[in-house]
Formats: structure tokens, C-alpha cells, sequence
């Protein structure tokens, strides 16, 4: 069936069955493959996108839920690279392997943006739907602290 | 020369770029018996190509290595820019694809820093005392006179300098030097070596373009998914694969009769390829196949510790090896200690699940995937299709975890059998279930073993009776062996290991620090028993082993015969970074310490570890002290490799397990093998690093071993409760 979606600020229409899921959509079909497979289930989050602005796995969204609703993916979060979460996961060198890192970015903007200075027990519950098999939880952690930390400065990208 | 440092001559070539410019190659040839490690040995002698230097000064560096997130991308090619005495922040890394004039490119072993440390180093060197020839030749002054410094030479008598581009065309036309001739850096002037460098494909990563294997797209590609036979080595009997063909985008739909064999991974199956992967996976749940399954059917892990308990009492007649008269000194001891001891196979689960992408037409195979072994795959794939490895073509891309998983091929060859059935490039994408289905695990085993201590509290005595798996009735399956000199061999002098078998068709494989990652949990936990056994200081226990005198017993010198004094360096350094044996803790709270060697690094670890009633279980902190030798390249790399070895050891530690059930492996996805999660994880780990005078090596691996053990004697000194076997979810432990 015909879907229109919002992907990343852009209007795109789609032929895909309803229950496709989103991942598969924007991989395959909207050539947008920052957003990972890693286990179609729901329980590793490396396919974390925003849908409505919360982080959803859209390994578990069939593509028309997602129709009409914003969609935000890895490549749209900040249109120069440079959303605070991004800028401190380069200062603090947070990937190993990185396949993980989209979806933690992903889980870890979305926190930000309900709770702009997050407690370590904030983040642990939003990041623990997230695995990383190479261990990189605590510079994950460093991060999202410091990209609290960067936004109330005000100094770089926003979510869209 | 140590057993792991490997003996390389270098040679230099240098040629014009069409455009202009100077491109540095070098021969690598290797002289030392990498087979001899258990490694593939490395390709012919080749020229390679690893520097590029433009006429506008744009230095390009590949990084010839497998990068799987060890930061190897980032690390080699840090060892060519340093000699070559340019700023990080100006050369542009590429990643090499599988070319035989790159000299070995693996990833495995923790090898490729003390394979490439000094022969990369070179290369770097040579190119730059080309660029200060040309010039010398230019102003007409003597070489001896000129410096280099951020990819400019300098002549400070006269105040001139020029940048490496505007002299790369001349250099270009000079004789290469002999690599051996080359005066390399003073350590203290190194500007790149040993600095924190970020990885070279970050922004790549924190955008979300498309690096890893399966994010490749080649045109006129088609999907595919493969519906292997749930038991190794298994073949079809019947498909209904003509009402497979009918549904929605698909193209094909065939049997691949499979020959697998340990070592030769082109597994049974039926294949379904669509216009999409969704479309072949959606078709795939209307796939009705029935199988031969073939003898593995009849195995089940469940099974193995009544066999094991059995065999435990019939000792070959035969030991593996022998020291002393451990019989006599067991009886002879005050103090005797038996505990039997077992760990689970286990899957990789590396996070991005297996997928290969390939094009086969006109006899020439194209391949894009994630490998550790690039030449393997060439060879595995030329003999499965028949073609000539000549004409199999394999380009490297980032990889999405691997902890030994990609050493296989396994993926690579079915897409490449999948691709020359159809006639067309196709992607091969597994699913997490076909990942935890159809791995080569890392081996379970089991340790029966029994200690004595005299009365002065020294280890007199120890025998160990070990139970193994073997595929083909007479050696130990991949992997799953264990070496005559693993410790404690050599450090108790009377010694005894004896080896038994169990038959077993499921494939095993090496998975990150082979053999070590479960062995050092068995030998440390018992280490353990026995230091409290004898009324000792665990800690204290450990150093008064590694002090007394080393016995040989007649054993041919072996990879395990390390250096103790190294050993007692990081214990003595992670005792008193961690305040071992100062502190008052909490009840419920204890410190437990392990050490091991592996791989040419030595890493003693501490860990605080707090245990409550209901068995829930939080690592406080983590202690690690590392020799890897004199230099760390990368101190950012290394720190999140001994990090992420800490976290992956957890992993093992607290819930990994796969059991076998018929042949076929239950878990399915990651809610019944759980992974370490965020809130699980230990908020600090402490890495500190010996800074020997031995050549640098590898940390890829070393650092993972001693954590299991370490954790197991803190829960013991915690609780009371030794724990003897893994994974601790058996035990009713869980994360805190």
C-alpha cells in the first residue's frame, strides 16, 4: 500500500505492506542505513529512531504507524553533525565496533530532550534497552552528562 | 626472540603518481612461522602501497587491518604518520582492501601491534628520508643538516623549508633506502605514539553512514535469506519451494546441498531470494522444509556432565604432561583440596549479525563483508566455487563486532554460492536467530581437579583431569584444546594434567582470547580455594607462586612459558592501586583478584564486588594492571579495549550460556542470552599499564580473563558461596 511518511523533515511516499517494519523501510527503501539490525525483536535498540519525538525500535513499528507521525533517524538528527550528543561522542571517543552507537544516540537525544539534565538513574533506565557488546556504557554515560551539559549552554544543533 | 614477536624484513619501492605526487610501497616479507602460533601464514612477498603524498600535500594512510572495533584503522596507520613525521590531523586513513601487497591482514590473536610495530614504523621512516633527500638535492645541502617536523623538511641553517608535496615528485624519483638502514624515532620525540587519537571513522559513525558490511549496496542487487539446517552439517530432504517462488518479490527459491565440514562452512539449506529482504524473510515463514539431519542430531549438552562425572574417574594412560610425582605429593600433603570445575559453549553475539554481500559472473568473484580472515575467505571461497583465488576479490568494510565470529567465512561462502546460483549480486542478511543458531561456539569443558598444600602453605601438588570435545574422534575440536604449559604448569612441582574426550558434532571456534577466557576462570577460582584452604592472603598466595623456582620437568619450552617476574609486577601494581586488603568494606562487599597470560600480555585484576541476600550481584569498581610492553600506541584505544574486555567478561560471566539440544542450539535471540546491559555495568574501571622494557604487544584479548575469576573470589570472600561453574545465573545470582 501507499504510505506517506515524514522522514527527517522531508515528505516521502512509499509502496510498502503495512506491516513492514520501519527499519526495513528506511534501510532498504529510503536508502537511510545509519539505523542498525541488530536482533528484529525490540531488545537490543540498535534500531532506535524517534517517532513523535519519543524513541521507539523500529525493528517493532510497523511502517504505517509511523505514517504521518515525524519520523527522526541518525542521518536527520542534526542536519551538520553537531548535536550536543554528537559533538561529546567525538570528544570522548565513545564508539569501539560503533554498529550500537546510531541507536545509542538516538536513546540518548530523546532522554535529553524529556530531561535536559538527566540523574544516572534517569540514564540508566533510558539507555538500558540499548546493548553495547564492546562495553562502551561508561563512556556512553560520560557523555550524555556532558551533552546536558553542552545543551544548557546552548551552543550547538537541536533536534528537529 | 620471544615466542610471539614476529621477524619481518622490509623493503622500500617508491613510484610516481600519475597525477603527481609520491607513493611509498614496501615489501613485507615475513620470516617468522605465524602457523607455528596457530595463525594463517601470510600472503607471498608482494609490493604494497600503505603511503600517498599529493603534490598539494595531502597524505593518505591505509590501514591494511580488519577493523572490528579494536581501533586497528586508527592504530597502524598512527605507526606510519609517526616516522613519517606529519600531523595527525592532516592524513586521510583508507581502508586497504584484501592485497597481497599489504604483507598479512588478520585480525586475531591480539598480533597486529607486535606485527607491525617496528616493520610500519619503517615504512613511515623510509618515505621521509626520501622527502629529506629531494630535499637535499634541491638546495644542495647535506641530508645530515635537515630536520623534518608537521610534513614539512626543514633547513634551519639557511631559514628555508618546503612541504612534502612540493617534494614529492622528486622523491619519487629516488632509490628507496633499506628499510634496515633506517634510524628510527627516539621514543621521547614521538608526537603520534602513545597520544590519545580518536578513531579515524567517528564522524562516519556518530552520522550514520553507511561503513559497516551490511549497509553495502551494489547495483542490480537482489536479498537473500538462507535457511540453514538447524543441525550442523545437516541436508535437505524436501522443500515446497514451488509455492515458495510464488509469493510477493521472489526470485529464486533452491536447495544448496551444503559441504560442510569443520573448516569447510558451506552449510545445507534452502535459499530464498527476493527484490527485498523483507520480502525473502516474509516468504521464508511459508518455507516448509524437512531435513536429513545427520548424526549431530543426536547430541545435547544436557547430557554432558553425567559423562563428564564419569569420565573424570578413568584417566587416560597417557598424561598430558607430567611433573614431579603429583600422586605421592598429594598424599603426602597437609592440606587437600578436589573441586570439580565446568563453563558453557557460548555464542559470539557480536552485535551486527552475520551478513555477506557478493557478485559472482564470468568466473570472478566480488565480495563486500566483514572478515578477520580476508585471505581465508579468498581461499575458502575459490575452492567451494571452483575458481581460481586469483580471481575472488574481497573489500573490507567496518565490522560490527566480531570476538572471533568472522574468522570463519561461513557467511562469505554462502553468499558467494547464493550469488553464482542466480547469476546476480546478492546480500546475504542473517537474522540474530540464524546468528545464535549457526555459530562455531566457543567449546564448554570441564576441569577435575585435585590440590595439595604442605604445611608450610606451599602448593606441592596439583592434578587436573580434563574434559573436552572432540568432532572427529581423535583431537580436541577447534578451539577447545588446552596447551601442555597453561598455567599453573611450571609453578607447582608436581604437576599433572591428563586430557579426555567427549564426541561431539557441533562445531566450536575461537572466540575473543580462546582457551584463556574460560581456562583462567577455572585455574584462579581453585588458586583461590587453595589460599584460603591454607589460611593465606589470596593476593599474597598468588605472589609467593610466582616466586619459587620454575619447574621445566622435561617440557619442551612452550607458547605459556612467560616471565613471572612480569606477572608479580602487575599484581604488586593492581594491590596497591586498589588498596588490597586496606580497606574496610561494607558487609556483603569484598575485593577478589585474579591474574592471567595471554596472547604476550600479563593483566592481574581486582574487582570490589558487593553481593546482597537475595544473591543480586554489582561490580563497585574494577582494578586492572596491564604489561603489554614498553609503549601503548594508542592509550584511548587501549584503555576501551581492557573496558570493554572487563564488560565482556560480565557478559560471560553472569548469564551466557548456550546449551544444545538435539543438535541444535535452544537460545534464539538476545532475551535468553543476555548481554551486560548499562545499568549492570561497573561505573569505573581503573586500567593501568606497566611500562616494561619489552616489545610492545597486543590488547585485543588479555585483559578479558582474569575478570571472570576475579568477580567468582570476590563473591566467595562476599558470601562464602564458591562458585564452580558458570554462568552465574545457574547459581540463582542476577545483576543487582
Amino acid at each position: 500500500m501507499t504510505l506517506n511518511l515524514n522522514i527527517n523533515g522531508r515528505a516521502v511516499s512509499v509502496d510498502a505492506p503495512a506491516d513492514m517494519p520501519l527499519l526495513w523501510v528506511l534501510r532498504d527503501m529510503l536508502d537511510l542505513r545509519g539505523t542498525k539490525y541488530g536482533c528484529g525483536t525490540g531488545q537490543c535498540g540498535a534500531c532506535t529512531v524517534h517517532l513523535r519525538g519519543r524513541a521507539v525500535r523500529s525493528c517493532q513499528v510497523p511502517v504505517s504507524a509511523a505514517a504521518g507521525a515525524p519520523v527522526v533517524t541518525i542521518e536527520g538528527l542534526s542536519p551538520t553533525g553537531t548535536h550536543p550528543v554528537q559533538v561529546t561522542w567525538k570528544e570522548l571517543d565513545v564508539p569501539e565496533c560503533g554498529y550500537c552507537q546510531a541507536g545509542q544516540i538516538m536513546s540518548a537525544a530523546a532522554l535529553l530532550s524529556l530531561s535536559p539534565k538527566p540523574t544516572d538513574a534517569q540514564i540508566d533506565a533510558a539507555m538500558n534497552g540499548n546493548i553495547c557488546r564492546c562495553g562502551t556504557y561508561n563512556r556512553i554515560r560520560a557523555g550524555i552528562h556532558k551533552a546536558a551539559a553542552l545543551a544548557a549552554t546552548g551552543s550547538q544543533g537541536e533536534t528537529p | 626472540m620471544s615466542p610471539l614477536a614476529v621477524d619481518r624484513r622490509a623493503f622500500l619501492k617508491v613510484s610516481a603518481l600519475a597525477g603527481g605526487g609520491l607513493m611509498i610501497s614496501a615489501y613485507l616479507e615475513p620470516l617468522a612461522d605465524l602457523a607455528a602460533q596457530g595463525r594463517q601464514p601470510a600472503p607471498p612477498l608482494v609490493p604494497n602501497a600503505f603511503i600517498t603524498i599529493a603534490r598539494d600535500g595531502k597524505v593518505t594512510i591505509i590501514g591494511k587491518n580488519p577493523e572490528i572495533g579494536q581501533g586497528i584503522k586508527t592504530t597502524l596507520p598512527m605507526l606510519i604518520a609517526e616516522e613519517l613525521d606529519v600531523d595527525w590531523s592532516t592524513v586521510i586513513v583508507e581502508q586497504g582492501d584484501l592485497d597481497a601487497k599489504y604483507g598479512q591482514q588478520f585480525a586475531g590473536g591480539s598480533t597486529a601491534v607486535p606485527a607491525n610495530y617496528d616493520v610500519l614504523r619503517r615504512v613511515g621512516a623510509g618515505a621521509r628520508h626520501m622527502l629529506v633527500a629531494a630535499a637535499a638535492a634541491t638546495w644542495g645541502v647535506p641530508a645530515s643538516q635537515l630536520t623534518t617536523a608537521s610534513g614539512r623538511v626543514i633547513h634551519a641553517a639557511s631559514n628555508r623549508s618546503l612541504g612534502y608535496g612540493e617534494l614529492a615528485d622528486k622523491a619519487a624519483a629516488l632509490t628507496p633506502p633499506d628499510p634496515a638502514s633506517l634510524t628510527l624515532k627516539d621514543p621521547s620525540t614521538f608526537t603520534i605514539i602513545g597520544q590519545r587519537i580518536p578513531g579515524v571513522d567517528l564522524d562516519a559513525i556518530v552520522t550514520g553512514k553507511p561503513i559497516y558490511g551490511t549497509d553495502t549496496v551494489v547495483p542490480g542487487m537482489l536479498y537473500a535469506v538462507f535457511q540453514r539446517c538447524p543441525v550442523f552439517a545437516g541436508k535437505v530432504a524436501t522443500a515446497n519451494l514451488d509455492h515458495v517462488k510464488t509469493l510477493p518479490g521472489v526470485k529464486h527459491a533452491f536447495v544448496v546441498e551444503g559441504s560442510a565440514t569443520p573448516g569447510n562452512q558451506l552449510l545445507g539449506g534452502v535459499a530464498i531470494v527476493a527484490d527485498s529482504w523483507w520480502q525473502a524473510q516474509t516468504a521464508r515463514e511459508q518455507l516448509q522444509v524437512t531435513w536429513n539431519e545427520g548424526k549431530a542430531s543426536a547430541d545435547s549438552t544436557a547430557s554432558f556432565d553425567t559423562t563428564a562425572a564419569q569420565l573424570a574417574a578413568k584417566f587416560p594412560t597417557a598424561p598430558t604432561r607430567a611433573d614431579g610425582d603429583a600422586e605421592a605429593a598429594l598424599a603426602g600433603a597437609a592440606t587437600v583440596v578436589e573441586a570439580a570445575y565446568a563453563y558453557p559453549f557460548l555464542n559470539h553475539a557480536q552485535i551486527e549479525p552475520m551478513s555477506a554481500t557478493a557478485h559472482v559472473k564470468d568466473g570472478k568473484v566480488e565480495i563486500w563483508a566483514g572478515t578477520q580472515t580476508p585471505d581465508g575467505a579468498r581461499g575458502l571461497v575459490a575452492r567451494t566455487l571452483g575458481v581460481e583465488p586469483a580471481n575472488v576479490a574481497i573489500h573490507m568494510v567496518r565490522i560490527g563486532g566480531s570476538f572471533g565470529r568472522r574468522l570463519y567465512n561461513d557467511h562469505i561462502v554462502e553468499a558467494a554460492w547464493i550469488s553464482k546460483e542466480i547469476g546476480a549480486p546478492v546480500q546475504v542478511r542473517w537474522t540474530r536467530e540464524d546468528d545464535m543458531g549457526h555459530d562455531l561456539f566457543r567449546p564448554a569443558g570441564f576441569h577435575f581437579l585435585k590440590a595439595g598444600v604442605d604445611a608450610s602453605g606451599k602448593l606441592t601438588a596439583w592434578r587436573n583431569h580434563f574434559i573436552t570435545f572432540t568432532i572427529d574422534g581423535e583431537r580436541a575440536t577447534a578451539s577447545s584444546g588446552m596447551s601442555a604449559s597453561e598455567f599453573p604448569a611450571r609453578f607447582v612441582p608436581n604437576y599433572s594434567l591428563f586430557t579426555s574426550m567427549i564426541p561431539f558434532g557441533v562445531p566450536t571456534g575461537a572466540m575473543r582470547a580462546p582457551g584463556s577466557n574460560a581456562i583462567a576462570f577455572v585455574s584462579q577460582s581453585f588458586i583461590d580455594e587453595l589460599a584460603h584452604a591454607a589460611k593465606q592472603d589470596p593476593l599474597a598466595f598468588r605472589l609467593a607462586m610466582l616466586s619459587g623456582p620454575l619447574v621445566t620437568g622435561g617440557a619442551a619450552p612452550g607458547r605459556g612459558d612467560w616471565n613471572p617476574a612480569r606477572m608479580r609486577a602487575v599484581l604488586e601494581l593492581v594491590r596497591d592501586k586498589s588498596g588490597w586488603g586496606t580497606r574496610t568494606l561494607p558487609q556483603g562487599t569484598a575485593m577478589g583478584v585474579a591474574f592471567h597470560f595471554s596472547h604476550a600480555g600479563y593483566f592481574a585484576e581486582v574487582a570490589e564486588v558487593a553481593v546482597d541476600a537475595s544473591k543480586r550481584v554489582k561490580v563497585n569498581k574494577v582494578w586492572v594492571a596491564g604489561d603489554i610492553g614498553r609503549q601503548i600506541v594508542n592509550p584511548l584505544k587501549a584503555e576501551a579495549q581492557v573496558e570493554g574486555s572487563i564488560m565482556d567478561g560480565l557478559s560471560h560471566l553472569m548469564s551466557f550460556e548456550i546449551t544444545i539440544e538435539g543438535g541444535r542450539a535452544v537460545q534464539r535471540n538476545f532475551d535468553e542470552y543476555q548481554p551486560v546491559r548499562m545499568r549492570q555495568a561497573p561505573r569505573e574501571i581503573e586500567a593501568h599499564f606497566v611500562t616494561s622494557d619489552n616489545d610492545p604487544t597486543g590488547l585485543g584479548e588479555p585483559a578479558l580473563p582474569p575478570i571472570l575469576p576475579a568477580v567468582c573470589n570476590a563473591i566467595f570472600s562476599a558470601t562464602g558461596t564458591r562458585v564452580r561453574s558458570l554462568p552465574l545465573s545457574k547459581h540463582g545470582f542476577r545483576w543487582a
